[in-house]
């Protein structure tokens, strides 16, 4: 996977935010401040076109400058969170041309624990952690097992479904949610949604 | 009153017109020596944080003293969070008013970043009745 590969996953998740956009933000209407879609689809659309701007060489560059534009451009908590995300898998992919799905997976891994150190959220609190971490254990166990690419892919993305469907009935204990207490128990998380997005979008760009 | 640099002050809120209306009332009770700055709202004015406005807030109130970060929730805290630098740059876990108004009055006195971020906790336990 190469730099061309992290761009085309970048402008579709760009895409996947802009037409899931309405959704995300009933999703957070329900129970935080109704701007999720909003912030994603603006933040997204900034980084689509800063790598179209100047179109970095390799995985690690485009990842930190699609980080670096979201916490610059989202203006909510998603911005610092997925930025700080994609900024740790930048980094840990460093200045390769190529990455294997290994190396995503451990890129992955970094950047969810970015998330946790920012946000301070443990699976079950109900955020975005619900669905990221299930998708970076998924995606790191698929490869060790020997799975080809799209299938690892693959159990990532089923992964962060079932994560955020696990944490629906839950009670949020982080973010703008906590604050309604026992009410946020039954509302699916806008954060865990949008990472099945993102994640969805991964297994579409490696797939078609 | 110590002469020297003094500990700057930046308030994080999510609108812009709280921030700035927060440090109106912080330098009237604490006095316009103090190096308090708002950082409020997005850089379109909409209610959400900007990570360049506070990164340009810390630079105005940094003396060299170092500089405590009161935000206020949410991506208020998360984007704080961004700019920490542990021992210069620090981040005061506190009532958004109550303990801008601690800090201020602490760095007013010139006193240390450490004294100014524990003025400003002390917010946390102060009872108004």
């Amino acid at each position: 996977m190469d730099a061309a590969f992290f761009t085309a996953w970048i402008d579709e998740i760009a895409r996947a935010v802009t037409a899931g956009r309405e959704r995300l933000t009933r999703l957070d209407a329900a129970i935080g401040d109704a701007d999720h879609g909003a912030n994603l689809d603006r933040g997204f659309t900034a980084v689509r076109e800063a790598l179209a701007a100047k179109p970095p060489a390799t995985p690690g560059a485009v990842l930190t400058l699609a980080g670096t534009t979201l916490i610059r451009k989202v203006g909510g908590a998603s911005g610092p969170l997925y930025g700080t995300a994609l900024r740790q898998m930048g980094a840990a992919l460093g200045s390769a041309p190529e990455v294997t799905a290994g190396e995503l997976a451990a890129a992955l891994e970094a950047g969810v624990a970015g998330v946790r150190k920012l946000g301070g959220a443990e699976e079950g609190d109900k955020t975005m952690v619900d669905a990221l971490a299930p998708a970076a254990r998924a995606l790191t166990a698929a490869v060790a097992g020997g799975l080809k690419d799209g299938e690892a892919l693959a159990a990532a993305r089923a992964a962060a479904e079932e994560g955020a469907r696990t944490a629906v009935p839950l009670q949020a204990r982080k973010g703008r949610a906590s604050y309604l207490g026992e009410r946020s128990a039954g509302h699916e998380d806008p954060g865990a949604a949008s990472t099945v997005l993102i994640l969805t979008a991964l297994h579409t760009t490696a797939t078609r | 009153m110590s002469a020297g640099p003094r500990v700057g002050i930046v308030l994080i809120s999510h609108s812009d017109a709280l921030a700035r209306e927060a440090v109106a009332l912080v330098v009237g009770i604490a006095g316009d020596g103090v190096a308090v700055a708002p950082a409020g709202g997005t850089d379109d004015g909409l209610l959400g944080t900007s990570v360049d406005k506070v990164a340009a807030a810390i630079v105005r109130v940094d003396q060299g003293a170092g500089v405590v970060l009161i935000p206020d929730l949410g991506s208020s805290v998360l984007t704080a969070r961004l700019l920490e630098e542990p021992g210069s740059v620090v981040i005061a876990d506190v009532p958004f008013v109550e303990g801008a108004i601690g800090a201020a009055v602490a760095a007013g006195t010139g006193a240390s970043l450490r004294a100014v971020l524990d003025a400003a906790e002390d917010a946390r336990v102060y009872r108004k009745l």
